[in-house]
């Protein structure tokens, strides 16, 4: 602890270079995080998407419909704790770059299913009341600036209406739910899309079905498409984890990009930082022969000149992660197409085991070569 | 004449010194070709994924589908409605009869190579005979093309490519449907290259879509013959559709991702290379800081202090245009031509594309590494140029 005054002169004995060094880690610290974002937003929530939760679509492809009439043999099974259904609306508000994903689903038993998510009492009660009732996300709400009681046009691109040019929604209960699930959804009646559309009629999306053991997930499943084998509409079961990572695999792997990137960062700015700790080392090796000569053992020398590079990696490092999760706090910048936008802490953590081995890393070379160090070669060079 | 002659022989000095510096060098041009590499490969996808989408579809030839539709995907057009479009004019013919296609567009899932253990949305279009006269860009490059009336299909070039078992004599088991590839199919490197081909009728069984399609593809006697054909079935009562030119209706389709990407890019390009100018004017302040005498001594000489900022930000440059050069090489080594494939919104299927480190791009990217290099060099120029010659000479 005595140490610090002399740690903290030492790293400011050249302002400028300090300063530079400072902003160079503190700019790899925030690319690291806005990074990882992005990476995480990618995933589609694949982290928390439930495992006790199956997904039944067509075997042929998801687009093709199954029929209404599996619910109730679905929810027949012994295990079954709630069979829900989906389907994918795709309709477009104003324009096709206002992009957010609108799905008609079974109310009651949607709410059954998706436990997570949290809507006030009265909403829930006023959306199953209203035939055109929707419940949407909050970040969709804050999006479009959407308030209880508005009324939402959509253009149905898969179902043009019976009636009219468009549907018509009302906005009735705004759901939250925990970070990292997607709060930019809008869940409206099947019962509406179902009179209202002028084809596939009596068909469903698909189907989530909670089960009682989550452990049972691939045996279920294996019941499930069975059940309706060499029928016109074969399915195939996953579980929904299963079913979210296989859709971010469809993008690509931005995962392995995003890390990519992030490795060139640091390693870049990792070199900044630790040729300017070789540099400010070299600098001062007649001081540091001097401190020896008082009786500083070589190891002393070697925590303090460690410390200092530690310092500058956690304080620039800590600060860039700060700005980072205050950038992201403000939400997607691209308008609804990465739709989770959050700094998992599990990075936060990595970015600070980054930051430490940056710091080592960084002063390590110059440290020993300080803890080595020969009074009297070094007095004489200078 | 004389200030140039000054300042020339300042900055051969200056280079023919960087090697007794290249550590410290070495810091700002990794520092700047990171950048450059990072900067013009996520550009790369973007413009690939652009050009695979542009260089589709023809000015002449229409995209007809239903009214609200935003892809084929999600459009429908019933048999009836086929037969009034192809009676409209400005449609070519062939002696009496319409080169059109009506065609679906659907998905079948197969696994990407890369990732053989979950299925990926491929599209599979149902088109009919005409098609390929359609298409003339179309050509089998392996295989045959198949018979109109079986369970057969073609894949294009990219599929085959992407997805697993999309050879000649391989056989797709989809559900209850079987699939026998019996060719492979190229198209100037256009989106259809991602997908498999089959006969339309067949299709409709297959899919339970009865008499219905998705979308008609017709042929213009000429690009100017658009408007006619438009107007003759937008005021049509019996219709209700939307025409557009398909290579505007693909230009349409790369939008979304396109900017993604691009946002992507540019924000992470943004962010880097204010790091990297921070790694520069380190290295240059260093470079500045270590020849702080010798600097002093030819101000001392009667140097001109302009030819001594021009100088150290002439070298900054160097380092610059040496990071840049190795950045846009290895972007252009690593990436260029690296075939992938990504879902398209869209149109909810897989596109195949390679990434392309374009001529442009590299300009850009060694652009960028200068701009780097200049501001980098300015603040420690400056400094330079305002050393004071007394205490710069007494130093060390």
């Amino acid at each position: 602890m005595k140490f610090l005054p002399l740690i903290w002169n030492n790293v400011w004995r050249r302002k400028f270079r300090t300063t530079f060094t400072l902003l160079s880690i503190f700019v790899a610290f925030l690319l690291f995080g806005i990074l990882m974002t992005i990476r995480h937003s990618f995933s589609f929530g694949v982290e928390i998407a439930g495992l006790d939760r199956l997904v039944v679509i067509n075997k042929v492809s998801l687009i093709m419909p199954l029929p209404y009439s599996y619910e109730a043999r679905l929810q027949a099974v012994p295990g079954v704790q709630m069979v829900t259904h989906q389907s994918w609306f795709g309709g477009i508000y104003q324009d096709p770059s206002n992009f957010f994903a609108n799905i008609a689903v079974e109310p009651e038993t949607f709410l059954k299913v998706y436990s997570e998510f949290v809507i006030p009492e009265d909403e829930v009660k006023a959306w199953l009341d209203d035939r055109q009732g929707v419940v949407i996300g909050k970040d969709l709400a804050t999006r479009f600036g959407w308030k209880l009681g508005d009324r939402v046009p959509l253009q149905g691109t898969i179902f043009p209406p019976k009636s009219g040019d468009v549907w018509e929604f009302n906005v009735r209960a705004i759901y939250d739910a925990p970070d990292g699930v997607d709060k930019t959804q809008f869940f409206f009646h099947y019962d509406y899309l179902e009179e209202n559309r002028n084809q596939g009629a009596g068909t469903v999306g698909w189907y989530v079905i909670k089960i009682d053991d989550g452990s049972r997930a691939v045996e279920m499943g294996h019941t499930f498409d069975s059940m309706f084998e060499n029928s016109s509409a074969e399915t195939k079961t996953t579980t929904e984890k299963g079913f979210v990572d296989g859709f971010a695999k469809q993008v690509g792997d931005i995962g392995a990009i995003m890390i990519a990137v992030s490795s060139v960062v640091l390693f870049m700015f990792g070199l900044v930082a630790a040729s300017t700790m070789a540099q400010s080392v070299r600098e001062r090796t007649s001081e540091l022969a001097v401190l020896k000569t008082l009786g500083f053992s070589g190891p002393v020398i070697l925590v303090l000149v460690l410390a200092e590079s530690l310092f500058i990696a956690g304080l620039a490092g800590g600060l860039g992660l700060f700005i980072a999760w205050l950038i992201v706090q403000s939400g997607d910048p691209t308008g609804g197409m990465l739709a989770i936008f959050i700094l998992p802490a599990r990075d936060v953590w990595i970015g600070v085991g980054l930051m430490t081995a940056m710091g080592v890393l960084a002063g390590a070379a110059p440290a020993i070569g300080a803890m080595r160090l020969k009074i009297t070669d070094a007095l004489r060079r200078s | 004449m004389f200030w140039l002659r000054q300042t020339v022989a300042i900055m051969v000095l200056n280079l023919r010194t960087i090697p007794s510096r290249l550590s410290s060098s070495a810091v700002a041009i990794v520092g700047i070709a990171g950048v450059v590499v990072v900067f013009v490969s996520v550009l790369s996808i973007a413009a690939g994924f652009r050009a695979a989408m542009q260089g589709s579809g023809s000015r002449d030839r229409a995209l007809v589908m239903r009214s609200g539709a935003d892809s084929e995907m999600t459009s429908g057009v019933t048999g009836a409605e086929v037969d009034i479009i192809n009676q409209a004019p400005g449609v070519k013919r062939d002696g009496r009869t319409a080169v059109t296609s009506a065609e679906l567009y659907v998905i079948v899932d197969l696994p990407k190579k890369s990732t053989p253990d979950s299925a990926a949305n491929v599209p599979m279009r149902g088109i009919e005979p005409t098609a390929m006269a359609l298409r003339p860009e179309v050509s089998i490059i392996d295989g045959r093309m198949f018979r109109f009336g079986t369970n057969e299909v073609i894949a294009g070039r990219g599929a085959s490519g992407q997805f697993v078992n999309l050879n000649v004599g391989d056989t797709i088991v989809s559900g209850q449907n079987r699939w026998d590839v019996v060719g492979i199919f190229e198209a100037d490197g256009a989106v259809a290259e991602t997908e498999v081909w089959c006969d339309a009728r067949t299709l409709q069984g297959a899919y339970r879509r009865g008499n219905t399609y998705q979308s008609v593809l017709a042929g213009l006697e000429t690009p100017e013959s658009f408007d006619t054909f438009r107007d003759w079935l937008v005021s049509n009562p019996q219709l209700n559709v939307s025409i557009r030119r398909e290579n505007e209706y693909y230009a349409g389709q790369s939008q979304n991702m396109t900017r993604l990407i691009t946002t992507i890019g540019v924000g992470i390009g943004a962010l880097m290379g204010i790091g990297a100018v921070f790694g520069a004017i380190l290295t240059m302040y260093t470079a500045v800081a270590t020849r702080a005498r010798e600097i002093a001594t030819l101000r001392a000489l009667g140097f001109e202090t302009s030819s001594v900022l021009v100088s150290v930000l002439f070298e900054s440059m160097v380092l610059g245009a040496i990071g840049g050069i190795i950045g846009a090489a290895a972007a252009y080594v690593g990436f260029n031509g690296y075939q992938t494939s990504t879902i398209n919104f869209q149109t909810f299927s897989q596109v195949a594309f390679a990434f392309r480190v374009t001529p442009q791009l590299l300009v850009l990217g060694l652009g960028y590494a200068l701009t780097m290099g200049f501001i980098g060099g300015l603040l420690p120029a400056l400094r330079a140029a305002r050393l004071p010659i007394p205490s710069a000479l007494r130093e060390l």
